[in-house]
């Protein structure tokens, strides 16, 4: 009998920490949540409009695995204007579902077991999970609230080494908000083309920039074809749902990643394509009026944060905010168990994005202006209990 | 922020939410109190902002008004062009708006009344033989869905999951 039919790298894997948390925030009524990492806004009619007209037309076949040569040629276009990058649609775009699919694609396209690939922390769940999942290393690097969450070069370097492979950039980064200065960038430029490393850059957040935005690590000397670059339409256009991802990169890397999804997924729903076409085309104002509303309700949010003693960075991009909560005396856990069942506040604790989130916890504003204030004035509430205590 | 972009946002925040204090409108802009309050103050003054008013749900209200949209083509004056008619009808309180427009008509005017009775009685005895008023048009409002950018009836919202890393 084996001991296991489970595969040794899969049950290996870290089950999240924070599961339970989840769950009982799951199972509690009328719970104001901030804990939430999708958009609250429901996808601009327009979009919604082209998915239903893409179903009344009989649009219910498969397309090409890269996607359809309409949405590549859209994307491509959209990433040169926005982006200055230029890619061609026939062979250096696959439409992936959702930036998850992507990031797994990447992973198996360019690891050989025992390869390490460097992240950096706090960031969202999936990194070392779909690093392992392709038999790789995952290596984490801190970063510091001093650095406002940006990821030190320095401490980048030292942690490559002969067997690193690749860098994962996310800025703006989810959970922290934090984005690179211009400099930060080129230095970590510089790192990747002097150890001949692949970077992968996850910009779902791009869009959510709220200050100037830092040009994209690919446009940088020697990364073009270095870099595989990551966006979607989830957080810009509000449609999570929909799943719809993208990957740019060199022809090399596209071609292996495409190998991968004709066998495994064949190709991302044909409705939600055209959805994803209409966005590009037409749904810009939506999401400036998106953008917008958040970067109001970010400003609400730090605000209230600092005026109650909970030290918060204002986030430069994505939608979360990510206050300092060490003065309370509590982890990050106990917080936000603790705020949960005192007040029905639900919060995400930072250690859920790893360890170095300690002290720190994981607020969204995409929520309701209402939802916010209500909910800042709880987490006051919640303070002014425990100082009572 | 530069005095104009506090300008530029205010017109939109209360473009979409005319009821926001200027401390509302500080905090979301991350600006003070006092600056908000004096950029408001400013386009109140300039006759930008001209006023604030609510939106009803007309089917809901507890008396019900008539509203009519009547199109009407006016012989322009000589001096004054389609200004100097517009203004005379724009004093009656009976007309809640006005406008200039192209194409077949001229004026499109919105109407309120008590009843159909009273906005026909405005239309034949004021507006129709009112000088240079060459033709009108009139059609009757049935039922309102959106005004001003919004819904009367909110769309269904789809649940979201509590947590999402």
């Amino acid at each position: 009998m084996k001991n296991s039919y489970v595969a040794p790298h899969i049950s290996s894997l870290p089950k999240s920490g924070i599961r339970d948390f989840f769950e009982l925030v799951n199972t509690m009524e009328d719970v104001i949540s901030l804990g939430i990492g999708e958009p609250d806004f429901i996808t601009p009619w327009t979009i919604r409009e082209s998915a239903i007209y893409s179903y009344e037309k009989g649009n219910t076949h498969y397309t090409s695995n890269l996607g359809t040569i309409q949405l590549r040629k859209e994307i491509c276009n959209y990433v040169k204007n926005t982006y200055n990058l230029e890619y061609h649609p026939e062979n250096e775009c696959i439409v992936t579902v959702g930036v998850s699919e992507a990031l797994d694609l990447v992973m198996r396209a360019i690891l050989s077991p025992g390869d390490e690939v460097i992240y950096h922390e706090p960031c969202y769940v999936s990194y070392a999970p779909e690093i392992r999942m392709a038999h790789g290393i995952p290596v984490a690097v801190s970063t510091y609230e001093k650095n406002a969450f940006a990821l030190d070069p320095d401490d980048l370097e030292k942690a490559v080494t002969d067997r690193t492979k690749a860098i994962v950039l996310n800025f703006p980064c989810n959970p922290t908000g934090a984005v690179l200065t211009q400099e930060q960038t080129e230095k970590i430029a510089q790192i990747a083309v002097k150890y001949d490393l692949i970077v992968i850059s996850d910009q779902i957040y791009s869009e959510l920039t709220y200050e100037e935005m830092t040009p994209s690590i690919a446009t940088f000397p020697g990364m073009k074809d270095r870099t595989v670059f990551l966006n979607g339409f989830s957080k810009a256009f509000a449609m999570t749902g929909f799943r719809v991802g993208y990957a740019c990169g060199p022809k090399e890397i596209i071609d292996a990643m495409m190998k991968i999804h004709q066998y495994s997924i064949m190709c991302v729903s044909i409705n939600a394509q055209h959805a994803a076409c209409e966005a590009l085309k037409n749904a810009r104002q939506d999401m400036e009026m998106m953008r917008n509303e958040y970067c109001r309700r970010r400003n609400v949010i730090v605000n209230a944060f600092n005026t109650m003693g909970l030290p918060c960075l204002l986030p430069h991009g994505a939608f979360y905010a990510f206050p300092n909560i060490t003065s309370t005396g509590l982890s990050s856990m106990e917080f936000a168990k603790e705020l949960l069942i005192s007040e029905k506040v639900a919060v995400v604790p930072g250690t859920a994005f790893g360890e170095c989130g300690e002290g720190f916890i994981r607020c969204s504003y995409a929520t309701s202006m209402d939802g916010i204030k209500t909910a800042m004035e709880k987490i006051k509430t919640f303070l002014d209990k425990l100082k009572t205590k | 922020m530069t005095k104009e972009e506090i300008k530029r946002e205010i017109l939109r925040i209360l473009g979409e939410d005319g009821r926001l204090s200027a401390a509302d409108i500080a905090e979301r802009l991350a600006v003070s109190t006092h600056e908000a309050a004096a950029a408001v103050a400013e386009l109140e003054k300039n006759n930008i902002i001209i006023g604030y008013s609510a939106i009803f749900n007309e089917s809901e209200l507890p008396e019900s008004k008539v509203k009519a949209i009547i199109e009407v083509k006016v012989r322009p004056e000589r001096e004054g062009g389609f200004d100097k008619i517009a203004r005379r009808l724009s004093k009656f309180p009976q007309v809640s708006s006005l406008y200039l427009m192209s194409g077949g008509f001229d004026l499109m005017l919105e109407i309120k009344g008590s009843t159909l009775q009273e906005v026909a009685e405005f239309v034949s005895s004021k507006l129709a033989a009112m000088d240079g008023v060459l033709s009108t048009s009139t059609h009757f409002l049935l039922k309102k869905y959106k005004e001003a950018g919004k819904l009367m009836e909110e769309e269904e919202y789809s649940e979201r999951l509590k947590i999402v890393p």
